[in-house]
């Protein structure tokens, strides 16, 4: 399964409303670190981790970035029961996005 | 055993696996992050032969598949340390050990921290080391760039068009930068420059929201209401845990000539990490290659 792209609205029910873990990956398309960062992203989701993985494109929806004060990307925020629990700015491994999110 | 262990896959370590593969020696690239090293940071290279534009994501993947295709191996570890013992070389990671005949470290260099409290926290909150990376955040909005240096002076020049205003702030009373940039930065109305000073604290609230910066001279203390911090005072080689094996200078570089070799006999070092004028891609390319000639001229002995 490819890793959804959120609007505000959808922000709304899958993470915040999500009952399991969500890893958000804030990013753009002109963020070359976010472009190295994807398939790491690709390669997790494919071993069906427990947790959720979705993407928001800061371009497109600033509010989002603005509401959670992402000034750098990619940043990576781990939510929980509608809370942030978890947050890493800059490219990191794939051992350190697990720990990030499982942590 | 390997014959070669590259430690760090950026353009220097890809390119000695590249040299060592050819020369037919098996070859293990160890590296802490993803490949590329710092050249994914740019958008749009423009001064490697050839290519008159790749951007360093480009560059790196590309890099990446030639040297996979070659028959290297890649695993996403941490070196925490390089032993050698009676000729053979002992590579510890974070998950385990490897052992190799000779090893080349290109682990390159990170960014430089201001050392002010409460900078980690306040990273992706208003303090960023990139301003092509962060600058859109910024638009309409008061930054200020710290640094005397080539970075720091491009960056408030790119920071000039999207920001509302720039503050360029230096411990120094001139710049090290070129000449050319400094006059373009003059010129523009939207950048002011504070000499000889610091910055002392970082106020935040959430995010950060001002900076006090201390003039060296008079003492006196001024707060800045800004949106972002952009720190371009220089990087630092990562080399530290290295310093038991071979000879580290006093900024931290380790201690070799162009032919790469330390003063540990079959340890290399090649790309920015390495003492040198000039560190730029085609340097680092250039130290992998040499690094792994040498690396395979020692194993060959």
């Amino acid at each position: 399964m490819a890793i959804k792209e959120l609007n505000k609205q959808q922000f709304e029910e899958e993470v915040l409303k999500s009952d399991v873990p969500v890893l958000v990956d804030f990013n753009a398309a002109w963020c070359e670190p976010c472009r190295m960062m994807k398939p790491i992203l690709d390669e997790i989701e494919g071993e069906n981790p427990k947790f959720k993985i979705v993407s928001v494109n800061i371009d497109e929806e600033d509010e989002l970035a603005d509401d959670y004060d992402v000034t750098s990307i990619p940043c990576l925020v781990v939510f929980k029961g509608g809370e942030e629990v978890n947050r890493s700015v800059g490219l990191i491994s794939k051992d350190e996005i697990l720990a990030l999110a499982e942590g | 055993m390997y014959d070669v262990i590259v430690v760090g896959a950026g353009p220097a370590g890809m390119t000695a696996a590249i040299y060592a593969r050819r020369a037919s020696k098996t070859v293990l690239l160890l590296e802490a992050v993803s490949y590329g090293g710092q050249i994914i940071n740019t958008p749009d290279i423009e001064n490697y032969p050839v290519e008159a534009h790749i951007s360093g994501f480009d560059f790196s993947q590309k890099l990446y598949e030639q040297t996979k295709a070659l028959g290297a191996e890649f695993k996403f570890e941490k070196v925490v340390e390089i032993k050698d013992e009676n000729g053979v070389k002992t590579v510890i990671t974070n998950k385990g050990s490897y052992e190799g005949k000779a090893v080349i470290i290109a682990t390159g260099s990170e960014n430089r921290k201001l050392g002010v409290e409460g900078e980690d926290a306040l990273r992706g909150r208003g303090i960023s080391y990139c301003a092509t990376c962060d600058g859109n955040f910024y638009r309409n909005k008061v930054v200020a760039v710290v640094g005397g240096g080539n970075t720091a002076l491009e960056d408030a020049l790119y920071l000039a068009d999207l920001a509302e205003k720039v503050y360029l702030i230096h411990r120094r009373d001139s710049f090290r930068g070129e000449e050319t940039t400094v006059s373009r930065l003059k010129e523009r109305q939207n950048v002011e420059f504070i000499y000889n000073s610091t910055v002392t604290k970082l106020i935040a609230e959430k995010r950060l929201k001002a900076i006090e910066v201390t003039d060296k001279i008079s003492g006196s203390v001024r707060e800045i209401e800004l949106n972002g911090l952009f720190v371009a005072v220089g990087r630092v080689p990562e080399n530290q845990n290295f310093a038991n094996l071979v000879e580290l200078d006093e900024a931290g570089y380790i201690v070799a000539g162009e032919d790469c070799r330390t003063k540990c006999a079959g340890i290399f070092v090649a790309g920015d990490n390495r003492t040198k004028t000039l560190r730029q891609l085609v340097t680092a390319t250039a130290d992998g290659a040499m690094a792994a000639t040498e690396a395979v001229k020692y194993i060959n002995l």
